[in-house]
């Protein structure tokens, strides 16, 4: 063996071959059968896509970095379980491009965050987290409630999704910008086509309080309290798994 | 620093300076004011900077031949001095993020002073200027002494250098205008991302030519584990930025990978850009700096190749020891458990292999801070 190595290292071009097979062998059994064996993702035929709006809440939660303090991946564990509801399945983040689960928590996982507290809450804690929750170290982010939301490319962005796999239709993609400011202006004619392309259980609301106009604020409110409601296929596994378990 | 170029070139590194300048140019039309406009605007001014730089000494006599018969060492220097102000630049804003934690209402209203920003700033400058410029500078050094041959030509060491930092100040600007695919440690955006790839490819070429050009009719230890570096990093950040930009005129750009795919491409790419920088590349350096500081050779031939290629060979399936009780099926976290506790092996040879070749240079431990620091860092 050493002796196959003491001519192996006479030639750089075998050499560079080599080390390239070796590194790679790691990479191929583990990734490339994730995309392969069905069983890796479950099946969620309810599973919605993003609202424009919800995309671009997504796109601030992601400019600001968040997840570097927020994972959203409820973990097999009972503590995990307990606290945020039940644990996470790969179909949740099937329309993430890219998969935001995070490495750290220094705040509270959010993968179940929607729903859970009321725009108004979301609001004043983004503006002042401590005001709410004393022990915080978030930043505040009084800011976003006066930066306009650019709505402007979002059909670019629907586009470039639907390119890597989300199934955007034509019509979303057109009336792309139209739905980002409907979603959040619920007494405009624009606010009805939203219901329409995604569905009549679509929030349309000002997630900021002020309807007149579309800020970022609400785009990432908008985006907070769909997190964990793209799909209930947790919610029924969990619920299939109590049934089976005699609860 | 152009003195020591040749006619021809000069005459390549303006021409590539223009094209960089163009490039900004264009970005900046294309970015209509927004941050990839401000980016289009600092590729320009990165390009104005070097065809100043070259034109300045354009006319200086040539480099004769005699400089044929010695190291090619005027980069080395460079690559050290930006390597040790990105470290200062690096750890700084480390400490900023860390008083942040303290007084999270250090943000003066606005954006870009928060810690979401200003934590890849903190460790793309530390990982990716400070060690990234290292590895890079000490890597010409020691090729050119293990293979006794001079670097090939004398522009692209530079080009490399060069280019390498102006990724770096795309990556690092970019998170503070909150430009950033949000994946740890490739958060640069898909046109920084690009312009990796062309450094990275000079980069390897320069390396396999200056060890084709060797006097030795072995590839020192060191130069192994420096082509793995360069091989691996490549493989990686390829792989694992495959996205697609909204338009050419914007910076966003979506992830090929979603969900849990992209979950273990992300941290097959992280724990390795990780291990390929700051384990394969420093061991590089250790395998050359530390026996010729000691005045010993190293301890075993055999252990070094047992530990470099286990590294190599192990430490790439361990990244979804990162994903541990997550939704990523159990098979591939029962796989990166099990090559983690495994990849213990080459690790603690290679160790090892460091420490037993200071036996009978212990003496100079004691008195020689140098050589005591390298100890230090072989036990960690």
């Amino acid at each position: 063996m050493f002796n196959t190595h003491y001519r192996l290292e006479r030639h750089s071009i075998r050499f560079v071959l080599a080390v390239m097979v070796v590194a790679s062998i790691g990479g191929l059994v583990e990734i490339a059968p994730l995309f392969t064996i069905d069983e890796t993702v479950e099946a969620a035929p309810d599973m919605r896509v993003y609202t424009p709006l919800e995309l671009a809440g997504r796109n601030i939660y992601i400019r600001e970095g968040c997840y570097a303090c927020h994972s959203q991946m409820i973990r097999t564990l009972r503590d995990d379980v307990e606290r945020y509801g039940p644990y996470s399945l790969a179909v949740e983040s099937k329309y993430d491009h890219p998969m935001l689960w995070g490495s750290k928590r220094t705040g509270p996982d959010l993968a179940r965050l929607g729903g859970k507290y009321s725009d108004e809450w979301h609001v004043a804690h983004l503006i002042a987290p401590r005001d709410l929750v004393p022990e915080s170290v978030m930043p505040n982010y009084g800011w976003l409630m006066r930066s306009e939301l650019d709505t402007q490319d979002l059909g670019l962005h629907l586009r470039a999704m639907r390119k890597v796999g989300v199934p955007y239709s034509d019509a979303m993609i057109e009336n792309a910008t139209a739905d980002a400011i409907g979603q959040a202006s619920p007494d405009k004619d624009a606010a009805e086509g939203v219901a329409e392309r995604y569905g009549e259980a679509t929030t349309i609301r000002s997630f900021d309080g002020d309807p007149r106009r579309v800020t970022e604020m609400d785009a990432l409110v908008a985006y907070l309290q769909i997190l964990g409601r793209l799909t209930d296929a947790a919610h029924v596994q969990s619920g299939a798994g109590r049934m089976e378990a005699g609860e | 620093m152009v003195a020591g170029l040749t006619k021809g070139e000069r005459q390549l590194a303006l021409l590539i300076s223009i094209a960089v300048a163009f490039i900004g140019l264009a970005m900046a039309g294309a970015g209509q004011g927004g941050a990839f406009g401000v980016h289009g605007f600092i590729v320009m001014a990165f390009g104005i900077g070097t065809i100043f730089v070259v034109i300045s000494g354009y006319f200086l006599p040539e480099p004769g031949d005699e400089r044929l018969a010695q190291y090619y060492d005027d980069p080395i220097k460079f690559g050290i001095v930006v390597s040790m102000v990105w470290a200062v630049f690096g750890m700084f804003i480390g400490d900023w993020v860390a008083w942040l934690l303290a007084y999270p209402e250090m943000t003066f209203d606005a954006g870009w002073a928060s810690f979401g920003r200003l934590r890849p700033v903190h460790t793309t400058a530390v990982i990716f200027g400070f060690v990234g410029n290292a590895l890079i500078a000490t890597s010409f050094q020691v090729v050119q002494r293990t293979s006794r041959a001079r670097l090939p030509d004398q522009l692209s060491p530079w080009f490399v250098l060069i280019g390498y930092n102006l990724f770096c100040v795309i990556a690092v600007s970019g998170y503070f205008m909150g430009l950033t695919q949000s994946k740890e440690y490739a958060e640069p955006e898909w046109y920084a991302d690009l312009w990796l790839v062309v450094v990275w490819v000079v980069y390897f070429l320069l390396y396999l030519r200056t060890l084709m050009r060797r006097r030795e009719p072995h590839i020192y230890v060191a130069n192994w584990y420096y082509l793995a570096f360069i091989l691996v990093v490549a493989i990686l950040h390829i792989v694992n930025n495959l996205a697609v930009p909204i338009s050419f005129g914007h910076a966003k750009s979506y992830s090929a990978f979603s969900g849990v795919q992209d979950a273990m491409t992300q941290w097959w790419y992280g724990h390795n850009a990780v291990a390929f920088f700051l384990t394969a590349g420093f061991l590089a350096m250790l395998y050359y700096y530390l026996p010729k500081r000691a005045g010993r050779p190293i301890y075993s031939y055999r252990m070094s190749i047992v530990g470099f290629w286990g590294i190599t060979f192990f430490y790439m399936w361990v990244g979804s020891h990162h994903l541990h009780y997550t939704a990523l099926p159990l098979w591939v976290q029962n796989l990166g458990m099990t090559f983690s506790l495994m990849l213990l092996v080459p690790s603690w040879i290679a160790a090892a292999n460091a420490l037993l070749t200071l036996n009978g240079a212990w003496h100079k431990v004691r008195t020689d801070a140098t050589l005591r620091f390298m100890m230090v860092a072989a036990v960690f």
